[in-house]
């Protein structure tokens, strides 16, 4: 089943997709643009990857990892599907990453490969940002450049993993204004969702609603405003965001 | 709704946290009673904003992988699993070499913080906290070291939030670390590169801070490792301190906290 969390007439809903919209837990249907989409679930700690890709890597210039890269990222990061994520006026590399996102649904310590699937909840998009001019060298990638307000965009739905047994196979492409910038599948990652949920849940206990960013594929260019950038991944739907400019927030 | 209006803190067993005076506090303390985190929104810590730990790394920090010394501040996140409090039990990897004990000022957010001003930013502050910033030792900090801080327990908080008025200089303010009961580690808080003024400015320029964030102003250089069986006590200014144990993840796990 797929199910979105949205904001309409003063109140959050549960909401469900339907011919003319959505439709909400309390029977109304309304318009996809009449609603405000906030990410699908509540989410707790969000992991993301870095270079789970190998030609993404090589498209950075880095060989692969000894072991995961992992970073976290705070909760003024997230944003659903339609929203808008600021572009600095001064920046000249901006891109978005098209990730699988993976939700926990249970808690998770020492779980091994084998049954790692089994605390899967499920699964959404992720266009995760980053801004390339700010890169540092210190706990890189650095929060200036990842863990921006609005950045990392969820949704639109959240799709239950029994609705996923291709999980490892899906389809990942990336649209600049209906122009296609980036496609990849899902089986090319480097470390798979399994064995990622064992390795964190190795030196952690992962609990219900933490999500992991499982990486992007080669294909990142960089965004400017008023640019929309549509990510989607295999029958998991398609995020759309919007880049907005400084001015948009006040900032001049 | 976040509002602090003197000591806040959570008594283990008790359903809310409480907001009393440090008498209150001190007499609960003093029962032996054990906290739980006084913490319910994001924490950051704050990496090499100390002189002394930029002057350590020396000539490497303009030799690859570093390239170049830090401009922006560098953060990283302390996630939920890692929350614990006052008389926490710490488990402690048995093959690693110890834990490095960070003791942290923790600055307590009051109000939504976006791009503020050096000169405004005391007013998103609703007061302070003292943390144990736990992690196991590393040199490089080239990579987010997420493996060796993000552990169970790893991020002891408290005992309590301690409003601001009660700390007239945050950046000339004591932190000490006891291992043992043995005085361990001293520094002040004006050892950091950035004060807590410039470091909210610096921050919220690129991220948003709610109310009942917690961003730490920074683990002090040369901060000590304790290993498992030892009692830590984090002291800030004159405040009740915090005390935390470890314990070999074996023995922690066999009474089913792990």
């Amino acid at each position: 089943m797929k199910r979105a969390r949205v904001a309409y007439a003063g109140a959050i809903h549960v909401a469900y997709p339907d011919a003319r919209g959505v439709r909400l837990a309390d029977g109304r249907i309304c318009r996809e643009d009449e609603v405000v989409w906030l990410p699908p679930i509540a989410v707790g700690t969000l992991f993301a990857l870095g270079l789970n890709y190998a030609e993404h890597a090589k498209e950075l210039s880095f060989a692969k990892q000894k072991q995961p890269l992992v970073f976290m990222k705070g909760p003024n990061a997230f944003i659903g599907h339609r929203g808008v994520t600021r572009r600095p006026d001064d920046v000249v590399n901006m891109h978005y990453e098209c990730e699988l996102a993976v939700v926990i649904g249970r808690p998770t310590k020492a779980v091994a490969v084998a049954d790692a699937m089994q605390h899967v909840a499920g699964f959404t998009i992720a266009n995760d940002y980053t801004i390339r001019d700010y890169l540092e060298n210190y706990y890189r990638p650095n929060l200036r450049t990842k863990n921006r307000d609005g950045a990392t965009v969820l949704g639109p739905w959240f799709v239950d993993a029994q609705d996923v047994p291709d999980y490892d196979a899906l389809e990942l492409r990336t649209c600049v204004n209906g122009q296609e910038t980036q496609h990849g599948n899902t089986r090319d990652m480097v470390t798979k969702v399994p064995e990622l949920v064992a390795y964190l849940s190795s030196f952690m206990t992962l609990a219900p609603g933490d999500v992991i960013l499982t990486g992007t594929p080669k294909g990142v260019v960089n965004v400017n405003v008023g640019d929309e950038i549509t990510c989607e991944i295999g029958q998991l739907g398609r995020l759309v965001n919007t880049i907005a400019s400084d001015a948009d927030f006040g900032r001049y | 709704m976040f509002m602090l209006a003197d000591h806040q803190f959570h008594v283990e067993g008790e359903a809310l946290p409480r907001d009393t005076d440090a008498a209150t506090l001190r007499t609960l303390l003093g029962a032996g009673i054990r906290f739980r985190t006084p913490v319910s929104g994001a924490v950051y810590g704050t990496l090499l904003n100390d002189r002394d730990a930029l002057e350590a790394m020396g000539a490497a920090l303009a030799q690859p992988p570093y390239q170049a010394p830090p401009k922006a501040p560098i953060l990283y996140l302390r996630p939920r699993n890692t929350w614990s409090g006052h008389r926490a039990r710490v488990a402690v990897p048995d093959a690693e070499p110890g834990v490095v004990v960070g003791g942290a000022l923790g600055i307590v957010i009051g109000r939504p913080a976006v791009h503020v001003a050096v000169a405004e930013a005391m007013d998103v502050v609703a007061g302070y906290t003292a943390l144990g910033d736990l992690c196991i030792p590393h040199e490089s900090v080239y990579r987010p070291a997420v493996p060796l801080r993000a552990r169970d327990g790893f991020c002891v908080i408290g005992p309590a939030l301690v409003a601001k008025r009660f700390l007239a200089n945050p950046d000339a303010v004591r932190i000490a670390i006891t291992i043992n009961e043995q005085p361990t580690f001293v520094t002040t808080t004006a050892a950091c590169i950035r004060g807590v003024a410039q470091l909210l400015a610096d921050v919220t320029e690129f991220m948003t801070l709610l109310p009942g964030d917690v961003l730490m102003l920074g683990v002090p250089h040369g901060a000590p490792v304790a290993h498992a069986g030892d009692t830590v006590q984090v002291h800030i200014a004159d405040w009740e301190p915090l005390t935390f144990s470890l314990h070999a993840e074996d023995a922690v796990a066999a009474e089913g906290r792990s």
